[in-house]
């Protein structure tokens, strides 16, 4: 008889989860974030679960203004999950989202700013996009030069430059302050309205939706069809093949990081010219760590991120409601998602790994 | 010495299985106290298993082991170190970071702030008892490869082992290093200490060790006295009587030249050379083997010629077959394929160099010409095409040709590597122990394909670790040892104790003894 | 000469925020774990340790200082001990990703600390204006006659409430810890080399386990200072600001041995007040310098990474999880 000391549970990576099972793993993890959400509510309000998501529902789309802000809120979130999803298929842990937006948001503003009555419209935001945009890559590329060169970490490497963009931020504010003495800009040309993105038929924020949608499908095209996004993806698997394949993985994670950061840097845009019309450094809001998470947990999925994106603002625009009649802090919203993020984290280890009790071996 | 023997470790009948293969078959052994047994074998005959047993990493499926007169069971690294067995690993597990002193008392229960100066005291003591130079306040990053593993040795005295079992101790050393090491263990050996040491290099076994024992595709051959062995006799009973394996071997078909190589070095991270002025030219129209124990310089070999590989000096000519030549030494796959050369390479590590294993078999395909086409968007067309072929021609089991390749066994990845180096129709192919883990179906299929290179006129080196196979396949063979041609033979009349001997055929340790 | 004590002092009770930050960083990081969830823990520490004194200070008629120090303490402790905890299950027992997991703990965290601080008021019944008067007092109290007789040097080394000397302290002893105990050499070789640590026979799991949760800890009482000494008692919202991230820099900066975190630690500080003592600064330009702490620490990034100097690398094994073979 020999008694091997061997833990409980025999653990083996799966071969492979039929779609269904995936999915259903999924959808328990999120019921269970769902139900711990609803109990810490009902602890700290009294409020029975039914109750407490039908306020959420409320909060979220109880009116047509709500259900715009959600939107409008969800592609954002959507926008700076794009910009990330090619970094992170390559391996390349860019923490420095939240900075890319800022510089590109601030790079809206300057343009609004500046030259918001020396230009036409069109012109106006031609100059600005193209201007934001670049400031992101900008942004994006000074980090992955050194780590293509020395192997300088990226992640607190682009950690460390996001307080850099906020500083940058602030340092503008201090200009551009109106009213002075107020430490904020307020709306930038609120009577030209010079810059700001137009309404399209009639809905305020249509053009972003049309911005992102159709990001959306061409960062689909880039990532699944395109010779880049194929080399993207050879270089995050293994830098041995891509070698292998003659392709310059330098190159790859320089020309990459730009377009992340270039996309980010649309973002910040976004954000300023398209809804806030206004510059400050609290604009991405935690927008370029949560979507870090995002493009994590599609896995590079577009469609997946839509899902994810819209549920996660979802749920965070009806934290807020609660909040809001509860008169706590809107900081619920934070939370909730964070205890979402945390179920759904672990449940990928049920999708990888199957768990069996151990057989007893046969003496 | 063999008088009055105190068996210090008895194997009895062990046997250990991994899946169908059978890596141990009842095995009996005993090494006495004051005894160098050495444990010769090719790669895959078991040596290196059947010490795990003894170390704590496997645990035996069948048999006794008994140490000091006593039946015991091993099943961790912990009770091995507590049966006073020691097992110095081909790979040194050490921390980069810290001291010499700091790694041999590391896990060990020393007091709560143990004393180093008095562990270095102490270690030091045991260097000067055996014969080692160590300095217990130097880092490991600082060491050379003999200094880590004196540090292994120690790290293993240090807990008390008087069964000692080293790995291919000398794979990684310098001659001179190689001596110094041997005193060394002459001197544990005085001191009563029983060795074991895995090596293939027939030399070493005769210089340092007591008896042999020679295991041969996990079979236990025999046991004999050093002293009444000799490189031929014992290369005899490594490598077997010559089986014959039924592969075809047809006649080369008009051979030119087609790679010339001169005087190719080569040097690692490390600043240790790797190969060491190779010459020789492959012909177009036949399989040219590579031998060489494991190590030998193969990879490097392979990986320099398609230009993954730093080289220090030498050349590297590809004769163009209509003519003209192209030197190839330093430059990049893309580079080499800019020139219209067709280089197919199947590398030792198939997915984590040959091929992208979360993609699917149609990603794969594309590896290497997914620039095709001006547009800046894949082209999936002819990729999907060529995975349907290949899977269709060479029988590849897979779900689908979209279904991530990591996920398929082993033969069938192959299967998906080599359909894709042979479809680009290649003037010289290179393939890397091709079958390495794969059935004999798989296997046989292939030969056929590197003999098929063969009558299309291509230039195929093959780097084998199986001598018969590379016997009956190759038409000559170039047998590497220690980075160095130590040899190149006609595979129509070579005998496997030939290239026995030249794979072994070390420079002598210390000249003149 | 007062202007340069004042900013000295002001360096010092900045940086010893970060500088339990920094510390429980280490802790965690020498064990291989990258815990991105600093930020997020400091403010877990912080609200937890206020909400202890608060109910205590709230529920008797005579508050005793320092017992409510004690229990504030503890809560703050526990608190983010708990979220290194989490932090360590969800990546050590079901593989999450560290980065990612980091990430979601420091929203998760930062929330949480908002959320009761904004809400507490409102939860207990509408009291107003949270604060613990009389921990806080206790907290803040300087050395008695040093710090009062000695002049400038006293004023300079002693005027400072306990838990900036405990967190020099503890600096201190955890390199001594680190560099010299059993403990401590097992910690260091289970964030280089997991494979030899266990080889030699260490339980790498509970090491993770366990450097991961104090150091969370530690880094809780980060918040805790902020909390109760540095703004006496009371909460702001976001008031901790990204001191959580800052810590994380410093560890870098240090180069993971706590006790350059110590001077590292004022030297932030000192950077992070700067532009308000260097007179004729206009607000343009403040902003400016605060970016230094920041820039500082890219630079010494870079310099590490060109230097390559093995003893100032990261833990070798940082962010990497580490599965025994699976047979």
């Amino acid at each position: 008889m020999r008694r091997q000391k061997e833990p409980l549970f025999q653990m083996s990576r799966r071969e492979e989860l039929p779609f269904l099972k995936a999915v259903f793993i999924r959808a328990v993890a999120v019921v269970l974030s769902l139900l711990v959400c609803a109990l810490f509510i009902f602890l700290l309000t009294g409020l029975n679960p039914a109750e407490v998501y039908a306020t959420m529902i409320d909060g979220a789309v109880g009116t047509s203004r709500r259900s715009w802000i959600l939107v409008r809120d969800a592609m954002v979130l959507l926008c700076v999950s794009l910009a990330l999803a090619p970094a992170f298929r390559m391996r390349f842990w860019n923490i420095g989202a939240e900075g890319q937006i800022l510089v590109g948001g601030v790079a809206t503003a300057a343009c609004m700013i500046i030259l918001g009555d020396a230009l036409p419209a069109p012109a106006l935001m031609l100059v600005i996009i193209v201007t934001s945009v670049l400031a992101g890559a900008i942004w994006g590329l000074i980090p992955a030069l050194f780590k293509a060169r020395w192997n300088t970490n990226e992640t607190l490497f682009t950690l460390m430059l996001n307080y850099v963009a906020i500083q940058i931020v602030s340092y503008c504010v201090v200009f551009w302050e109106n009213p002075a003495g107020s430490n904020s800009v307020g709306v930038i040309n609120p009577s030209t309205n010079a810059g700001w993105l137009p309404s399209l038929f009639g809905a305020q924020y249509g053009w972003n939706v049309v911005i992102v949608l159709v990001l959306t499908a061409v960062m689909y095209l880039y990532m699944n069809h395109s010779k880049q996004g194929y080399e993207v993806a050879v270089v995050g698997e293994s830098e041995n093949t891509a070698r292998y394949a003659g392709i310059s993985v330098s190159r790859v994670i320089i020309r990459t990081m730009a377009i992340s950061g270039g996309i980010a840097g649309l973002a910040g845009f976004i954000l300023v010219s398209g809804s806030g019309h206004t510059i400050s450094t609290t604009i991405a809001d935690g927008r370029g760590y949560t979507a870090i998470v995002v493009a994590w947990l599609a896995r590079f999925n577009p469609v997946y991120m839509i899902l994810i994106s819209f549920f996660l603002t979802f749920m965070e625009r009806g934290a807020i409601q609660i909040a809001t009649a509860y008169n706590l802090s809107e900081y619920a919203s934070d939370m909730v998602t964070g205890i979402i993020l945390f179920f759904i984290l672990g449940s990928e280890f049920f999708i990888n790994y199957q768990l069996r009790l151990r057989k007893k071996e046969a003496a | 010495m063999a008088q009055a023997a105190q068996p210090a470790i008895e194997l009895k009948n062990l046997t250990k299985r991994f899946g169908k293969v059978v890596a141990n078959d009842h095995i009996s052994l005993t090494v006495n106290r004051g005894e160098v047994l050495a444990l010769l074998g090719e790669n895959g005959s078991g040596k290196t298993t059947l010490m795990n047993m003894l170390s704590g990493i496997y645990f035996p499926d069948e048999g006794h082991i008994f140490v000091g007169g006593n039946e015991v069971t091993i099943r961790s690294p912990k009770d091995a170190f507590a049966l006073g067995i020691g097992m110095i690993h081909q790979h040194f597990k050490l921390v980069d970071v810290l001291t010499a002193v700091e790694n041999i008392i590391l896990g060990l229960d020393e007091g709560a702030v143990p004393d180093l100066k008095e562990a270095a005291r102490k270690i030091q003591a045991l260097a000067d008892r055996y014969g080692f130079e160590v300095d217990p306040f130097q880092k490991i990053y600082r060491m050379s490869v003999s200094q880590k593993q004196t540090v292994e040795i120690l790290k293993v005295l240090y807990r008390g082992a008087d069964i000692l079992i080293l790995d291919e101790p000398t794979a990684v050393l310098t001659p001179q290093e190689t001596d110094k090491l041997f005193q060394v263990l002459r001197n544990m050996r005085a001191d009563g200490k029983a060795i074991i040491i895995i090596t293939h290099k027939l030399n070493e076994v005769l210089e340092i060790s007591d008896r042999v024992a020679i295991l041969r595709k996990g079979e236990h051959i025999a046991t004999v006295e050093t002293a009444q062995a000799t490189e031929s006799s014992l290369t005899e009973m490594m490598v077997g009587k010559k089986v014959s394996l039924n592969i075809d071997r047809p006649d080369p078909v008009n051979p030119t030249p087609r790679l010339v190589v001169e005087g190719l070095s080569c040097v690692d991270a490390q600043g240790v050379r790797t190969l060491e002025d190779v010459s020789f030219t492959a012909m177009a129209g036949e399989i040219l083997g590579v031998a060489g124990v494991a190590g030998s310089g193969q990879r490097e070999l392979l990986e320099s010629i398609a230009g993954l590989y730093p080289i220090a000096s030498g050349r590297i000519t590809y004769l163009v077959p209509n003519g003209g030549e192209r030197e190839l030494a330093g430059m990049h796959p893309r580079e080499i394929r800019a020139l219209g050369i067709s280089l197919s390479f199947v590398p030792e590590d198939r997915l984590g160099m040959g091929l992208v294993g979360s993609m699917g078999m149609t990603g794969n395909m594309m590896l290497k010409n997914y620039r095709a086409g001006r547009l800046p968007l894949l082209d999936r067309k002819p990729p999907r095409a060529l995975a349907e072929q290949v899977k269709e021609q060479l029988e590849v089991v897979t779900p689908g040709i979209n279904y991530p390749v990591r996920r398929l066994s082993g033969g069938n990845v192959q299967k998906v590597l080599v359909g894709r180096e042979i479809a680009a129709e290649p003037n010289l192919f290179m393939a890397a122990y091709a079958v390495r883990g794969l059935d004999i179906n798989t296997s046989m299929t292939i030969y056929r394909l590197l003999n098929e290179q063969k009558q299309r006129g291509a230039a195929v080196i093959y780097v084998g670790e199986d001598l018969d196979v590379l016997l009956e396949l190759c038409d000559r063979i170039l047998v590497l040892c220690a980075g160095q041609v130590s040899g190149i033979v006609d595979a129509r009349r070579a005998t496997k104790e030939e290239v026995g001997l030249l794979m072994t055929k070390t420079r002598k340790v210390g000249e003149g003894k | 000469m007062t202007i340069i004590l004042t900013f000295l002092q002001q360096a010092i009770r900045q940086g010893i925020i970060i500088l339990f930050g920094a510390t429980g960083e280490i802790i965690t990081e020498k064990s291989g774990n990258l815990n991105l969830g600093v930020p997020g823990i400091m403010y877990m520490g912080g609200i937890a340790g206020l909400m202890g004194g608060f109910f205590y200070e709230n529920s008797v008629a005579e508050p005793n200082g320092w017992v409510s120090v004690l229990i504030s303490f503890l809560c703050a402790f526990l608190c983010a001990a708990l979220a290194g905890l989490l932090f360590c299950f969800l990546t050590t027992t079901l593989r999450a990703n560290q980065n990612v997991t980091g990430l979601a703990l420091t929203t998760f965290g930062v929330g949480f600390g908002n959320f009761f601080g904004g809400s507490l008021a409102n939860l207990v019944g509408g009291v107003g204006q949270i604060s613990v008067a009389h921990a806080a007092r206790a907290y803040q109290s300087s050395i008695p006659f040093l710090s009062d007789h000695l002049g400038p040097v006293g004023q300079l080394l002693f005027s400072y409430g306990f838990m900036t000397y405990l967190g020099i302290i503890l600096a201190i002893f955890l390199t001594w810890f680190l560099a010299r105990t059993r403990v401590g050499l097992n910690l260091r070789s289970v964030g280089e080399n997991p494979g030899a640590a266990d080889a030699a026979g260490i339980n790498v799991t509970l090491y993770k386990y366990l450097a991961t949760t104090l150091g969370a800890g530690i880094a809780g009482l980060g918040g805790l200072y902020f909390v109760m000494d540095y703004s006496s008692g009371t909460w702001t919202n976001n008031g901790l600001g990204d001191r959580g991230w800052l810590a994380v820099a410093l560890v870098i900066f240090a180069l993971w041995k706590p006790v350059h975190a110590i001077w590292g630690s004022f030297v932030f500080g000192g950077l992070y007040l700067l532009y308000l003592y260097i007179p004729g600064l206009g607000r343009e330009m403040q902003e400016i310098f605060k970016m230094f702490p920041y820039i500082v620490t890219i630079i010494v990034l870079i310099f590490t990474s060109l230097r390559k100097r093995r003893e100032d690398q990261p833990p070798a094994a940082l962010g990497l999880p580490y599965f025994r073979e699976e047979r």
